[in-house]
């Protein structure tokens, strides 16, 4: 079984102060720390897990700049067993349209059984990549998919609707999954496989390479532009209890007998 | 080029919330610009369940066909291709639900027209601009689509308020020529279990995220509910982890829960889980981050280590609560 995963390079920004470059349109790079795609983690897991159980390749696929590299090498030392990157500047990574094209423009000319993706990127909360891509090749998909069970020439899925409910489908091969975080537990990098990772290659093609026409990624970039990156307003912010844990816990507890909580 | 479509999301019998909000904000960007709304409504028996949509659209365009009895994404998007091209829509909204996720990328790809998902806000005038939230909440992004034709939209959950325009609304059969059975197959639903805890009719809940860090802080945080005579729930990084069970889970795919008091521990407020204790009647945030959007929806917040808190909190209820 060839498998492919589609990752992504992004900042993680749980905890770090995420600040807009000066003319608004993007965020400050500098002092962010750049992981692979939590969602994409799990990906990865399931690909090396169903290799594991029955044979084929892993390739791990990214749409990016020479930085993406990182995560790329990552994947490898984890186990993948190919590194695609394809990069341009012409490609616009907010128009989830053209990630998607450029992807299948790259994963059609690979051997593939089975592509997983993220359910969801972090930085842009697109969801979208995944089965756009799937729409590209002509292939069926599932997304925010629990549950894989490989069968002979389908696969059964369980996927995430809302509130607890789930459904299973029955898909065939080859297909797209988008894969929900909680599917398995993603393993950690181990010092031998980061030492592997450092020599193997990765492979870059461009747009020319990939049979795709620049002006038209280039035209098709445009449809989406990105006008203003701002932090939410502040009407809405919750007013701020300060003082030492002693003085907030004291002033919590008088908001709470205040309601008839406490 | 004169109207904006609206999918209609249903479920097991129930026209889904999503579907009024989509219907609501078409209904406000249609006065304004003179277009009209068109609702469409995919399925297999559902005419009874289309006449709650009176009122609420100038169009109700009714696809029927036994192969659409469930949702499966290839079968409504072939229908959505035909009635896309033939109708041309300005806008194309669809819910950014597990549905529409599922729908909407490939319906864009196989049209090749622009697809923006998770929009909390949708502008048209000349142009189609929306604003949605990125990095995980702590920015919004206002997005311009610069494409003449129809552009598809998935619209966030709950941040429209349903209305009922009262519309004279004229329902549109339309039959469908399916073709093949499709290369996907529903199989069936699989219900959540049974809850042990039902946090949903809790009037406390303290909820924990991944702030809390290991397993072993779990209890502390438990310690703490029970002092305020609460439950424990969490975000959804604690239960892929196993830290807690599913039925604790708070947001889309979890439980929405509406408590006089919600305490959000170490949780940063992924619009997934907003989602889900947005309508709580109190809710108190602790987060070390000060730019935490779970501050967005708060009424208090505090900006500190939570376990600097957690421990004195505890006493403080305790004594509170043993003094009378
Ligand atoms: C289809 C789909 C459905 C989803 N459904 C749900 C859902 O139902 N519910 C849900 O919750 N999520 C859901 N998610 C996931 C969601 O997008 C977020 O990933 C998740 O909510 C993040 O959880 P968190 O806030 O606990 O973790 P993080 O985003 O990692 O935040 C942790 C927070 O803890 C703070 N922190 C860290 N240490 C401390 C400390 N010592 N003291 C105080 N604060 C600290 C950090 O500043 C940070 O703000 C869904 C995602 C998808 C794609
Ligand atoms: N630039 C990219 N390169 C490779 N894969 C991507 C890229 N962007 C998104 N994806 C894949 O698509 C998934 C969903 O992303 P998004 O639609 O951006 O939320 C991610 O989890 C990745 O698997």
């Amino acid at each position: 079984m060839d498998i492919v995963v589609c990752v992504k390079h992004v900042p993680q920004v749980s905890e770090a102060e995420v600040r807009v470059t000066s003319d608004g349109r993007d965020i400050d790079r500098s002092g962010l720390v750049f992981d692979i795609n939590e969602w994409d983690d799990y990906a990865l897991e399931e690909a090396l897990r169903i290799r594991e159980e029955r044979g084929g390749t892993v390739t791990v696929i990214t749409v990016g700049g020479e930085e993406s590299d990182e995560t790329l090498r990552k994947c490898l030392a984890k186990g993948a067993d190919n590194a695609v990157r394809i990069t341009d500047p012409r490609i616009n990574l907010w128009n989830p349209m053209v990630v998607a094209r450029v992807l299948a423009a790259a994963i059609s000319k690979l051997q593939y059984d089975l592509i997983l993706a993220g359910a969801q990127s972090s930085d842009d909360g697109y969801g979208a990549v995944g089965p756009a891509l799937a729409g590209f090749l002509g292939i069926p998909h599932a997304t925010i998919v629990k549950k894989v069970e490989l069968r002979d020439g389908s696969v059964l899925v369980q996927r995430e609707l809302e509130g607890g409910l789930e459904e299973r489908l029955k898909i065939k091969l080859p297909a797209l999954l988008s894969i929900q975080t909680g599917i398995n537990e993603p393993r950690y990098v181990s010092i031998m496989g980061v030492r592997r990772a450092m020599r193997r290659p990765i492979k870059t093609m461009s747009l020319d390479e990939l049979g795709l026409s620049p002006s038209e990624i280039e035209d098709e970039s445009s449809w989406i532009m990105v006008k203003e990156l701002y932090a939410p307003p502040v009407e809405r912010r919750a007013e701020i209890i300060e003082g030492n844990p002693e003085e907030i816990a004291s002033k919590i507890v008088e908001i709470l007998k205040s309601r008839g909580i406490l | 080029m004169s109207e904006i479509a609206v999918l209609v999301e249903h479920r097991l019998g129930e026209i889904r919330d999503i579907t009024f909000e989509m219907l609501a904000k078409a209904n406000q960007l249609a006065e304004k610009s003179g277009y009209r709304t068109t609702a469409i409504m995919i399925g297999k028996g559902v005419e009874d369940l289309a006449g709650k949509l009176k009122g609420y659209c100038d169009r109700l365009l009714l696809v029927e066909d036994e192969s659409m009895k469930f949702f499966v994404s290839d079968a409504y998007q072939k229908v959505l291709e035909d009635i896309v091209r033939e109708r041309r829509p300005r806008l194309l909204l669809i819910g950014h639900t597990s549905y529409g996720l599922e729908l909407a990328p490939s319906l864009a790809a196989s049209l090749n027209i622009p697809l923006i998902t998770g929009c909390t806000d949708i502008t048209l005038d000349e142009g189609v601009e929306v604003v949605r939230p990125v990095y995980g909440g702590k920015l919004l992004a206002r997005v311009e689509v610069n494409y003449p034709g129809t552009v598809i939209l998935t619209l966030s959950q709950g941040v429209v308020k349903p209305f009922n325009p009262g519309k004279e609304t004229e329902i549109i059969r339309k039959s469908v020529d399916v073709g093949e059975p499709g290369s996907k197959v529903f199989l069936e639903y699989v219900m959540p279990e049974e809850s042990e805890v039902d946090i949903s009719s809790a009037d406390v809940i303290v909820a924990v995220g991944r702030g809390i860090q290991d397993k072993s802080n779990i209890p502390q945080a438990e310690e703490l509910a029970k002092a305020l005579g609460g439950v424990l729930a969490c975000s959804r990084p604690i239960v892929d982890k196993g830290w807690l069970p599913q039925d604790r889970q708070v947001g889309s795919s979890g439980k929405t829960v509406k408590p006089k008091l919600y305490l959000a521990l170490g949780i940063s407020g992924a619009f997934q889980h907003i989602q889900g204790m947005k309508d709580s009647q109190l809710i108190i945030a602790v987060n070390k981050d000060p730019n935490a959007p779970i501050f967005n929806v708060a009424h208090y917040g505090v900006v500190e280590d939570l376990f600097r808190i957690v421990p004195v909190l505890i006493e403080k209820v305790r004594e509170a609560r043993g003094g009378g």
